[in-house]
């Protein structure tokens, strides 16, 4: 769906240094995924959303979307792709209804009229359908601005922070709107900083600052940077047993945390067994088992840390 | 071509959501017909007596409008009327302005611009469509003016010869034609600077310097410096279709997307 070679944007500035803002892109996204593309401020994925979109032009490298090469057929992409862009932008003035026309008709929708009743009820406004999109509150502003984004039912969607600032409430409305999309099977290549929304609802996460950091599914990010590690909860513990049990094949750490043992291994469905036999056997009292899951924001630190963007000298 | 008026629809229910624009749209127009109605309304009456029937007390400037059917007074109003076929013209001027010079960078304030140009909508369906929402209401304005200040004409007792003067060649090629090419200039240069800006207020300030020319141009003639007859209107026309294609061209190869999208400052 989509898929880019070293998609590249420097930003010229008149006086001081160029900004590179997207640096050797490679991205490469299938029909039906959710792609999280994941990074602080500034990192640059609002200005690669807007080149996927056609809006502007990269300085370097070439990408495909909906398999239509950037550049060649602009066009092409902009009717095949819908954007919820970092500020919805709503002619707030003019009814929902009067909005979501416009949009219609400029996207070239077959039956406007029915087409947009559909994405009204679908939010539940169409008896709002008349009142000036102003007076709607945030979430359900966000919400209608993504249905207008839907209107010619594209191919592939793109989600600049769909929930930056809206207060919970509303951004758990659009996030379950999302998920809803999600079910529908679309495929969704959406922006974020907020990192358990990026864990429910991505089923790929691409870490990123100016340049791709990783890209996997939170699961085997989890895996790749912490490995797998098991928590045993005992009554309490004797330092004679660290030993025994980092002798066991497959065991790679132990650490004891208080009444804790945190082991790390590649397979603990094997392994688990096995410690819990020798920790019996030495006479432990175990209470819970269990695997520890680091947060995607672990993770997530671990490599905005080392990434510090570039210094360029002008 | 359907999404130029889809651009105009969207472009006209903004607008007209502001009272002040409205408020514009219709008072300018009736101030600008109520001058010269009520200018000429107080010549007549004053005229009647003072220069009566007398040729010879008139200017010499003021014979060279004197039709041969036409009485002293009937001269002194033609020269009077001539004075105020510039307030004419200015009408397709003023209006549009504030609407196209807002038209984009409005837009940019609002962050409307960035979904829009998402569309497949094409850079000269976009110009035309904000173009044409502006010029449209302004041409219309300035032809509704010019059929009020007909019907008022005998309404205040201005002779049949003056009025024939006024449904001339030259008056009529000035508010029918004229006048639309100065809409659609005035309206293509605000757009210009409007794409160029991001600051609304700068783009209606530097957009409202339009009435320079024509107010430059009222005074020359005030003054005597140019008196308009067929053969200039006619040469001023050429001149506006000229400076028409050149905004136009001007505009539509110097919009660029991204530029307008990302520039701010
Ligand atoms: N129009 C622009 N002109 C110059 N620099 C820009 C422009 N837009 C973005 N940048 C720079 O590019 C970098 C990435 O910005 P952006 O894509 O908006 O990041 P994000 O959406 O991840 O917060 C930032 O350093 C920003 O300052
Ligand atoms: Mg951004």
């Amino acid at each position: 769906m989509i898929k880019t070679e070293n998609l590249t944007k420097i930003f010229k500035i008149k006086k001081g240094a160029d900004i590179p803002a997207v640096v050797e892109l490679n991205l490469d996204i299938q029909e039906g995924e959710v792609f999280g593309f994941l990074g602080p401020n500034g990192a640059g994925k609002t200005t690669t959303i807007r080149m996927l979109t056609t809006l502007i032009a990269p300085t370097t490298g070439t990408a495909r979307v909906c398999g239509y090469p950037l550049g060649e057929s602009n066009q092409d992409i902009r009717r095949n792709v819908g954007i919820l862009t970092e500020n919805p932008g709503m002619y707030e003035r003019l009814s929902a209804f009067k909005n979501l026309t416009i949009y219609a008709k400029l996207y070239d929708v077959e039956d406007v009229e029915s087409q947009v009743r559909k994405h009204l009820q679908m939010l539940g406004l169409w008896e709002r359908r008349d009142d000036p999109v102003g007076s709607f509150s945030k979430g359900m502003r966000q919400k209608l601005a993504i249905c207008r984004a839907l209107l010619h039912e594209p191919r592939l969607l793109f989600l600049d922070e769909p929930t930056s600032g809206l207060d919970p409430e509303a951004a758990l409305l659009v996030r379950s709107f999302i998920e809803e999309l999600r079910s529908q099977g679309r495929t969704i290549f959406m922006c974020t900083h907020n990192l358990n929304e990026a864990d429910r609802l991505c089923d790929r996460i691409g870490l990123f600052r100016t340049h791709l950091i990783e890209v996997d599914t939170s699961q085997n990010l989890r895996v790749k940077f912490f490995g797998r590690k098991v928590v045993i909860h005992l009554r309490k513990v004797d330092p004679a047993w660290l030993p025994q049990l980092q002798a066991l094949p497959g065991v790679q750490d132990i650490s004891q945390v208080e009444s804790k043992l945190v082991i790390t291994t590649e397979d603990p469905e094997n392994l688990n067994p096995r410690i819990i036999r020798t920790l019996v056997t030495a006479g432990a009292d175990v209470q819970f088992v269990g695997e520890l899951r680091h947060s995607l924001e672990e993770i997530y630190m671990q490599t905005m840390g080392e990434n510090q963007p570039e210094v360029t000298e002008s | 071509m359907k999404h130029i008026w889809t651009i105009i629809d969207k472009e006209w229910a903004e607008v007209f959501q502001h009272k002040m624009v409205l408020f514009t749209m219709i008072f300018i127009p009736l101030f600008l017909v109520a001058l010269p109605v009520l200018m000429l309304f107080f010549t007549g009456q004053s005229m009647g007596g003072e220069i009566a029937d007398d040729f010879s007390e008139l200017p010499p400037a003021l014979l060279s409008f004197c039709a041969a059917d036409m009485t002293p007074g009937d001269c002194m109003q033609v020269y009077l009327i001539n004075m105020f076929m510039l307030l004419f013209m200015m009408i397709p001027v003023i209006i549009p302005v504030t609407i196209a010079a807002y038209s984009v960078v409005g837009e940019k304030t609002t962050r409307s611009l960035e979904p829009l140009l998402a569309t497949p909508i094409s850079t000269f369906e976009l110009l035309a469509g904000k173009s044409l929402a502006a010029a449209i209401p302004a041409i219309l304005a300035g032809w509704v003016s010019f059929g009020l200040f007909l019907i008022a004409l005998p309404l205040i007792g201005v002779s049949a010869p003056v009025i024939r003067y006024i449904i001339s060649p030259t008056w009529l090629l000035a508010v029918l034609v004229a006048g639309p090419l100065m809409a659609i200039a005035a309206v293509n240069f605000s757009l210009f600077v409007s794409s160029r800006v991001n600051d609304p207020r700068v783009a209606e300030q530097i957009s409202v310097l339009l009435i320079v020319p024509v107010l430059a141009a009222l005074l020359a003639q005030l003054a005597g410096v140019i008196v308009i007859n067929l053969l200039v209107m006619l040469s001023f026309i050429g001149g506006l279709v000229l400076v028409d294609i050149g905004l136009i061209y001007l505009g539509v190869s110097i919009f660029q997307r991204e530029t307008i999208l990302t520039r701010w400052k």
